[in-house]
């Protein structure tokens, strides 16, 4: 299966039990599915599920010069975290406004923050994080044993919180979006990658994380694979690097323009220089949602043809909520109405959407009534 | 392990053939062949009446991952298609050799079916390319 060199979460031998499809992504072995991956994105839409998230990349930045180095290299702002417990989505860019990586930081204390970066530009992001932050004081440490579980669904939160260690079920009911708590080896945070509610857990104790995998799924919380998270994601309409993100686009033209903390005009973060003078030019194009009203399939890389020039599909598949093919892509600018995507050679017609299909269980689309 | 049925004749891309009476070959894709690509979630068919020649693709199936094309097995016009994937394209994955036909040919050449594969080359064919 071409996954015999591939690097193993501590939970490889239950999914191996649990008969998955492994796969190879980003150097790790990673369930695809447990049998159905139609049925994994519906209990997540339906009910709950959990997905093993640990080759995701966890790294921990301390120090005086902390918060100073992450003002410098995030494009959003960790000054809006005003109280440890605190996060925050960003992209991080290079300094011609390319993102390097997409990431969640959170703010554990003072001077303590928590990144979580993905797996696949794992050694890129961990050389650019300690060139900037070593010189100001501030220490990059990969937490490399970490479990780390994303339980996503309408019933994730209530399942989830029972479960945990008796000090964090309060705190963690309470937590609000993009928050998180701690105690011992167990940090909990309101985040998520399905358009679900939810928790992502980072566990820093091998027995704890699989003891909680276990009683999940003891809990009647599915287990789910990277292909439902395809899916799930694509339909929130949540970007995924390396298809929907690279470095030679902006965040303004990702989607991801509400990202950028713009103030303090003071704050020059890399990459700055380089939107300033985009937006001030006006982006040339803009990221949409295609819901395709033809027989069909989207995928990543098909070129679309709209009324204000050509574009290109960044990702593209069957939404299973929606029962038909969706997209994200990067258009022109003032592309509008319906367009035409190149499906193996022929033409098929799409509707250009925001790009949002399904928010907490519900079908959401939103386009020019008039088109 | 998949299921080859004895009866029928099988290429190496996968794909099965079956003689009918009325001198018409139906073609599906395999068992195994399901099981690699994964929950279908489209499948597009030719038009009746189109003339294929042997190894054109001919249809497509497409799982939530990735599309793939199906090779005609063997030369012909298409007499018949399988409408029912349209709304349940999952009948190839729960009925490979049966409900999830995917479409009829009227054959050129009917003598093409001997160089096929039998059941027990195809297996052999599967053992091997696992090794």
């Amino acid at each position: 299966m071409g996954t015999d060199t591939a690097q193993r979460t501590a939970l490889f031998g239950r999914h191996e039990a649990a008969g998955a499809r492994l796969v190879d992504f980003g150097g790790w072995a990673m369930p695809l599915h447990y049998g159905s991956q139609l049925d994994e994105h519906h209990a997540v839409r339906r009910s709950a599920g959990v997905f093993d998230v640990s080759h995701m990349t966890v790294v921990d930045i301390a120090g005086s010069g902390a918060t100073e180095c992450l003002q410098r290299l995030l494009a959003n702002d960790v000054g809006k975290l005003t109280a440890p417990g605190h996060g925050l989505y960003s992209c991080m860019l290079n300094e011609s406004g390319g993102v390097v990586d997409d990431l969640i930081a959170y703010r554990r204390g003072e001077t303590e923050y928590r990144l979580v970066v993905n797996a696949a530009t794992r050694d890129k992001d961990l050389a650019w994080l300690r060139r900037a932050c070593e010189p100001l004081d501030a220490t990059v440490t990969e937490n490399a044993t970490s479990l780390m579980l994303a339980v996503q669904g309408p019933g994730a939160r209530e399942i989830a919180a029972s479960l945990l260690p008796d000090d964090l079920r309060a705190p963690a009911m309470s937590l609000k979006s993009f928050h998180c708590c701690e105690a011992g080896p167990v940090f909990v945070a309101r985040t998520g990658y399905t358009g679900e509610d939810g928790f992502e857990l980072i566990i820093d104790s091998e027995a704890a994380g699989l003891e909680l995998w276990d009683k999940l799924l003891a809990a009647g919380v599915t287990p789910c694979g990277l292909g439902a998270r395809d899916t799930l994601r694509l339909e929130a309409g949540l970007a995924l690097y390396g298809q929907d993100l690279d470095e030679d686009h902006s965040p303004l033209v990702s989607g991801l323009g509400w990202t950028i903390a713009w103030d303090p005009v003071s704050r020059d973060f890399c990459g700055r220089a380089a939107l300033d003078a985009e937006k001030r030019a006006g982006p040339a194009s803009t990221f949409v949602g295609l819901l395709l009203e033809d027989r069909g399939i989207m995928r990543h890389g098909q070129s679309v043809e709209t009324d204000a020039g050509a574009g290109l599909v960044t990702s593209g598949s069957f939404a299973p909520t929606l029962q038909r093919s969706i997209a994200l892509a990067r258009v022109p600018a003032r592309a509008g109405g319906y367009c035409e995507v190149d499906i193996r050679g022929q033409q098929r017609r799409a509707r250009i959407v925001k790009p949002v299909f399904v928010r907490r269980g519900e079908i959401r689309l939103d386009f020019d009534q008039d088109a | 392990m998949s299921e080859v049925p004895e009866n029928l004749k099988y290429t190496r891309e996968h794909e099965w053939v079956r003689l009918e009476d009325d001198g018409t070959v139906t073609v599906g894709i395999t068992d195994h062949a399901q099981q690699a690509l994964g929950e279908l979630v489209y499948v597009e068919l030719p038009e009746a009446d189109t003339e294929l020649g042997g190894g054109d693709a001919c249809a497509v199936v497409e799982s939530v991952k990735a599309a793939s094309d199906v090779y005609a097995p063997l030369a012909g016009t298409v007499s018949a298609i399988n409408e029912a994937l349209e709304g349940e394209p999952d009948l190839v994955n729960n009925s490979p050799y049966d409900d999830g036909w995917l479409l009829r040919l009227f054959p050129s050449d009917a003598a093409a079916l001997d160089e096929m594969l039998d059941a027990e080359m195809y297996q052999q064919f599967l053992a091997e390319s696992e090794d």
